[in-house]
């Protein structure tokens, strides 16, 4: 997990860096393609690898299979970050002697750390609760043994036990970052008027850096499309049920919608309370919602299904109860994004706009929102993003007879009707281009302006 | 600073849409009868099977599709609340587990009598409505037909080693493993399961070991007969160079596993459910299964099957009782060896 973590945040700072700092041409495409591959579900990623590569159920396999589908969450926020820093303490530090690399390590690595920490433990809560992927590779954690225990043996007192574990381990890994993240303000005291960034030339080195980004997009979405490409082409033969596919995707698009919403509403008070009103109180709610995440999907349903029908039976599988498991695994995801825009947002603004006799709901809508809009797009599109995907919860909760792409998508690919399962999935990487569209316009426009 | 807010805004003018229009569908089911059926048997074949079923009895159906084990899971946890009237599933273990759990209904006689009895538990709590034949899937240019094993168990000696293809972590090979232990006691089915993992290439789902055959990689696997038939009918997609053998003769690897159709004794509309596992299993019914892609065994009396396939009455299958399977110890014997 840790080589994944590192993996990650090397190709997703590095890429960041090339896109926001470096002279690399056609810099505003390679970001949109970077971002893009949030878009391919990891168990779609992974079993277009396997069908290319059927050798690849090792470490390293699943290392880069799971890399791959992962790095954006670190792309990012770092990509953001990189926009927000002032370029004025940059050009500073090159006018005092500092080599580009020495700038890089000394003046902005510090000040990404929060999106860096922030992705990578995205990331590792990611691979916590991994099973698709991980499943398809052959490689066994936790989790694959949780589904064992579900799968073969029923037995639930058995599967909670490990699950238990993962909750443990999630809570190190939030430990680690809170001492890591330590206790500095990152905000810039007022905006200014930041000059432009003036780009690292590249000279000689464009050629490699083109070819490195060229090599990553090509690996990360090539290779997924192409797979998906090819059983579209070879299971023509199977008429496509447009009617189905319509309402499916419309289905989809709601329940994604709603998620995203609820979810990220969700996510502000506990990602403001985590910056300003930082104590331990604040930082325990913070925290909390990080524990939903780290246990995979099936655990949360089945743990609602036996909450739900006892304490509220008339909400049993009903859409409420559906959107609270969306929102119990995904608030992270939302938190993470608007715990860093509040990080960046000077509270200054707030605390004039008071002296000057605006209300507290006034100042909610005219400053504060404002400001942190960017973050609460990425947010929103982040867990749209993985609701479009989610499987196990959507399954078990779903009103019955309820249909969403992946659950289309696994009906048919279950019966071992590709040409059937390969529109769902082709809908559902359609569904979620625009939301990653919205991600990397709001990273491009920065978290300040 | 305009576009994310309306964006936001979009978001939660949908949220409220949908709120609505899921308050408008709940509304509208009142008066005619409606059984909540949970199934984990494909889709399709499902679907195929009760076609004209609403029509005929004016019962409206509702289907909630997942896998075996998590709607297994699911109904135990949801106990006697559950809004389930009727469980199909894929393979018998899962079915069981409810059974165990003492949630299912008995079925009616007239009922259990359209099914033959080898494809029904002692328990009579439930019945069988499909059947999958277990299978060798081999390479004709890696391996020709005459040097197969005469029996599944043979893939345990060392001259297999490298040389067997299983899906080890899929219901499916576990409940394969479980006719083994069924038949053959705990002491065979371990000794099995030490050999085959020293001799086995683990894949992740039948489909992956059919394209691995194919392609050479290696030369044979333990399979059901339908994903290289349901391959064959797709011109032959992922497995165009492999070809099935059944071990027949009584041999573990003959092993008929059954999809089970069982009524919750919670359910408050047990006639109405009644009536459709009544309808599944009818010969009309089972005529539509053999008619349909999904090519597994009718098994209802004298009903025939798909004409691609070999007669199930040929294949000269094991006699197993499918409510006996213990899915537990299989888990646990296959832990033991390192298979899980």
């Amino acid at each position: 997990m840790l080589g994944t973590v590192v993996c990650c945040g090397v190709l997703g700072v590095g890429a960041a860096w090339l896109v926001e700092r470096s002279s690399v041409p056609a810099r505003r495409i390679w970001h949109v393609l970077l971002v893009a591959p949030l878009a391919v579900p990891a168990f779609v990623n992974s079993y277009a690898w396997i069908s290319l590569l059927p050798g690849l159920d090792t470490y390293a396999g699943a290392l880069l299979v799971v890399t791959l589908s992962y790095f954006p969450f670190v792309y990012l926020p770092v990509a953001a970050a990189f926009r927000g820093l002032d370029p004025a303490l940059e050009d500073t530090a090159r006018g005092l002697g500092l080599s580009t690399w020495a700038v890089f390590l000394r003046v902005q690595l510090p000040q990404l750390r929060v999106a860096l920490l922030g992705g990578g433990l995205l990331v590792a809560l990611h691979l916590l609760a991994e099973f698709g992927a991980l499943q398809m590779l052959r490689y066994p954690t936790f989790t694959t043994a949780i589904y064992d225990q579900y799968r073969a043996t029923f037995n639930g007192p058995g599967a909670t036990m490990l699950a238990g574990v993962l909750v443990l381990l999630c809570l190190v890994l939030l430990i680690a970052e809170i001492r890591l993240r330590g206790r500095r303000g990152y905000a810039r005291s007022g905006r200014g008027a930041p000059r432009p960034v003036r780009p690292v030339a590249l000279r000689r080195l464009t050629a490699p850096a083109l070819l490195a980004l060229g090599t990553l997009v090509g690996l990360a979405v090539a290779v997924p499309l192409w797979s998906l490409g090819y059983w579209m082409a070879r299971g023509a033969g199977s008429a496509v049920d447009w009617a189905d596919l319509g309402s499916t995707t419309s289905t989809t698009l709601g329940l994604a919608a709603a998620a995203a919403a609820i979810t990220t509403a969700m996510a502000l008070p506990a990602g403001w309370l985590a910056v300003r009103a930082r104590g331990r109180v604040a930082t325990l709610l913070e925290r909390s919602t990080y524990l939903g995440s780290s246990v995979p999907g099936i655990v949360v349903a089945l743990a609602l299904v036996t909450v739900s029908i006892r304490v509220t039976p008339w909400l049993y599988q009903t859409v409420p109860v559906l959107l609270a498991a969306y929102a119990i695994l995904f608030l992270p995801r939302a938190i993470v994004t608007v715990r860093s825009a509040v990080e960046q947002a000077p509270p200054l603004y707030d605390d004039v706009a008071a002296s000057l006799g605006a209300s507290a709901p006034d100042r909610l809508r005219r400053i504060t929102l404002p400001l942190l809009a960017p973050g609460i797009g990425a947010g929103a599109a982040l867990v749209f993003l993985a609701v479009v995907t989610e499987l196990t919860a959507t399954l078990l909760l779903a009103p019955t007879g309820t249909r969403t792409l992946a659950t289309a998508f696994w009906a048919a690919s279950s019966a071992v009707d590709y040409g059937a399962a390969a529109p769902y999935a082709v809908i559902m990487v359609l569904l979620s281009a625009p939301a990653t569209v919205l991600l990397s316009r709001d990273a491009r426009r920065g978290l300040t302006t | 600073m305009t576009r994310p807010r309306r964006v936001l805004t979009g978001l939660l003018t949908s949220a409220t849409v949908l709120v609505a229009l899921a308050a408008c569908g709940d509304s509208q089911a009142s008066d005619t009868e409606t059984l909540t059926v949970y199934s984990a048997q494909h889709e399709s074949l499902v679907r195929t099977m009760l076609e004209g079923f609403t029509d005929e009895t004016g019962i409206e159906l509702e289907f909630r599709d997942a896998n075996d084990s998590e709607l297994a899971n699911q109904i135990v946890q949801e106990g006697k609340a559950s809004p389930a009237d009727v469980f199909l599933t894929e393979n018998s273990p899962s079915i069981d587990v409810v059974d165990k759990a003492g949630l299912l209904a008995p079925i009616d006689p007239e009922t259990a009598e359209q099914v033959e009895e080898r494809y029904r538990p002692d328990s009579g709590n439930w019945t069988g409505f499909a059947a999958r034949s277990t299978a060798l899937i081999y390479n004709p240019a890696e391996i020709p037909e005459s040097e197969l094993p005469a029996s599944m168990l043979d893939l345990a000696d060392p001259a297999w080693e490298g040389r067997v293809a299983i899906a080890a972590g899929g219901a499916d090979f576990q409940a394969i493993v479980s006719a083994v232990l069924a038949l053959e006691g705990e002491d065979a089915t371990r000794e099995w399961l030490t050999g085959l993992e020293r001799n086995a290439e683990i894949y992740a789902s039948n489909t992956a070991i059919m394209k691995a055959v194919d392609e050479g990689e290696v030369p044979l696997g333990i399979t059901y007969h339908y994903y290289w038939f349901r391959d064959q009918a797709q011109e032959g997609l992922v497995g165009d160079d492999a070809e099935l053998h059944y071990f027949r003769n009584q041999d573990p690897g003959a092993f008929v596993s059954v999809s089970g159709a069982g009524v919750l004794a919670s359910s408050d509309q047990k006639d109405a459910a009644q009536r459709l596992v009544a309808w599944l299993t009818s010969p009309q019914a089972q005529e539509r299964l053999a008619e349909s892609t999904a090519l597994e065994y009718a098994v209802g009396v004298g009903a025939d099957s798909a004409e691609a396939l070999p007669p199930l009455a040929e294949l000269q299958a094991p006699e197993v009782d499918p409510g006996s399977l213990d899915a537990e110890l299989v888990t646990e014997l296959m832990q033991d060896v390192g298979l899980l």
